[in-house]
């Protein structure tokens, strides 16, 4: 490529990159500031003076521990549920011979091509009639299992070679144990898949929390900050302050598993 | 496959062993999946509510949806907001051809243009509510560049808010149609385009003669996709203008959220649910349609 080409693709590389993190460098700055200059017109870049105290004073003014552990208690849960569930249900679908297969298996995945607009409202009174409302349970169980994921998992298990399960049947393993100890261990690249979409999908899930849970104290960190920038008008360095926290860790994760985030969801793409 | 011995020999056979993995899937799928599917229809005909007691109405609350103001404001929101999909597919592809190349650090920037994507909407809409706002930043830029004599009050004008509602939706979007355009771009074989450029095609030529047309399926699945979230919207709207000012950014989901879980209206938000999925069905078979027929061919 000439000079001039990589300079341009630089340039426009950069302008880009600028209107994609331009807004989370503001967050960080607007977190910095102190009382006065949040409001200040034309608006500070770069704070002066920079202060960490929103920082420190943020956790006096709401409850954010609890916020983070009602996020971290719904996310591990949702994740780890609905990767058994999903898992006990794809293997049978792609390794096990018994009548009825190919029925149940269309009838799961014809459910992803049905617009359902009004599920929700069913679902509702499905967790009420259940017991679950105002529950971290009610918000996590319609999630604990997921036709896309079941379908994903289901595709790697097909691949897996008959030889593998032959053998271990030869030395007398039985069905639960060629699962765990064969199966499972051959198709991790999809499981972590499928993990980090679990992660990122509990992990920022909104609206249905806010409609399970009457609480705002039981709220994970998405709809807490909504509803505490809605309902208190607060000094808004300490919702930036919240909602910084509430995505470091999913950008860190990112980060991290990168390249597991992006080869998976090109393979669930092209699956 | 045959029953092997070793099943025989425990008394169980595969298909038991199948049924029993299956049971605690299958149940939840029952109660979670088919069931709103199935049941959504019935309670459409009805006026279940939270209170009072519950009748068959028959199609009363179809006729009351095609008669309700707000439903068909929301309707025809939702209808604007698809808007969004062909700005969404032009960006992205733009985004993906920018990144298509092995030059120094250019995994930083695909990293980069997809931080919004993994982020909340509650935080991508929070903090764009701050930069929007009257004394925000977006306001300061534009009008040192020249672009805007007064400040606008981004999301509280009736005739900015759902346009600008779609902006926030795109820019936290376009990374992930950018990483699917890019898996489409790494896709084509390097000799066909290196074939081209011998014969004196130049790169604005091999864009439009071969790359376009062989992104063609994933242009076909990012449209499905970006249609049914854009029809379907709902955080960035509620977090961000409620609908308002007046109706002027009440989707049709909002609606049916407000109908069912503010009003607790159960069987008339079912109907509108119904209508919605209709609706969306309806434009999914346009989409597939023109796939078929090969759409924006440029051949």
């Amino acid at each position: 490529m000439s000079k001039i080409g990589a300079f341009l693709l630089y340039t426009l590389m950069i302008i880009v990159a600028l209107i994609c993190l331009g807004p989370f460098l503001w967050l960080l700055s607007t977190s910095l500031k102190t009382g006065e200059n949040l409001y200040a017109f034309p608006p500070q870049f770069i704070p002066n003076p920079i202060t960490f105290e929103n920082y420190v004073k943020v956790f006096d003014i709401m409850p954010l521990w609890n916020y983070m552990w009602n996020t971290v208690v719904m996310t591990a849960s949702g994740v780890g549920l609905n990767i058994i569930f999903c898992l006990i249900t794809a293997y049978p679908l792609a390794r096990l011979s018994f009548p009825g297969r190919n029925f149940i298996f269309f009838a799961i995945i014809s459910t992803m091509i049905l617009p359902n607009a009004a599920g929700m409202i069913v679902n509702f009174i499905t967790i009420n009639k259940l017991g679950l409302y105002n529950s971290m349970m009610g918000v996590v169980i319609p999630s604990a299992i997921s036709v896309f994921n079941v379908f994903l998992l289901r595709q790697a298990f097909i691949t897996i070679p008959r030889e593998m399960e032959d053998s271990a049947r030869v030395d007398g393993a039985g069905e639960f144990r060629i699962f765990c100890s064969i199966m499972v261990p051959m198709i991790k690249p999809t499981i972590s898949t499928v993990l980090i979409f679990d992660f990122m999908a509990f992990w920022n899930s909104f609206l249905w929390p806010i409609i399970v849970l009457d609480d705002p104290k039981k709220y994970p960190l998405a709809p807490a900050l909504s509803y505490l920038q809605g309902s208190l008008s607060f000094n808004f360095a300490y919702i930036a302050v919240g909602t910084i926290i509430s995505i470091i860790p999913i950008i860190v994760i990112f980060l991290i598993l990168q390249k597991q985030f992006i080869n998976g969801m090109v393979g669930a793409v092209k699956g | 496959m045959n029953k092997t011995p070793f099943f025989a020999r425990f008394g169980k056979s595969e298909a038991s062993v199948a049924w029993l993995f299956m049971a605690p899937g299958l149940l939840l799928l029952a109660l979670f999946v088919f069931w709103p599917i199935i049941y959504s229809i019935p309670l459409a005909l009805t006026n279940y509510s939270v209170i009072g007691k519950t009748d068959f109405v028959g199609f009363d609350n179809f006729v009351k949806a095609l008669q309700d103001k707000s439903f068909i404001t929301s309707l025809i929101n939702s209808l604007l907001y698809v808007i969004v999909v062909p700005f969404i597919q032009f960006f992205s592809i733009l985004m993906a051809i920018l990144v298509n190349s092995n030059v120094r650090g250019i995994k930083l920037f695909r990293t980069a243009y997809y931080i919004p994507v993994v982020t909340s909407m509650v935080a991508v809409a929070l903090i764009w509510g701050w930069l929007l706002n009257q004394n925000g930043v977006v306001n300061y830029i534009l009008s040192n560049v020249g672009l805007m004599q007064e400040r606008i009050t981004w999301l509280s004008n009736k005739n900015t808010a759902l346009w600008t509602l779609m902006f926030i939706t795109m820019w936290k979007g376009l990374g992930y149609y950018m990483m699917i355009y890019l898996a489409g771009l790494q896709s084509i074989p390097k000799d066909l385009v290196e074939a081209a450029m011998i014969d004196g095609a130049n790169r604005a030529q091999t864009i439009r003669k071969i790359t376009i047309p062989l992104l063609k399926p994933y242009v076909f699945f990012c449209s499905l996709i970006s249609l049914m979230a854009a029809i379907r919207v709902f955080d960035e709207v509620f977090i961000l203008t409620m609908g308002g000012p007046g109706d002027a950014t009440l989707t049709s989901s909002l609606y049916i959220y407000q109908q069912g879980f503010q009003q607790f209206n159960f069987g008339y938000s079912s109907a509108l649910g119904l209508i919605v999925s209709v609706i969306i069905a309806a434009l999914s078979i346009v989409i597939f349609r023109f796939n078929r027929k090969g759409g924006v061919n440029p051949y």
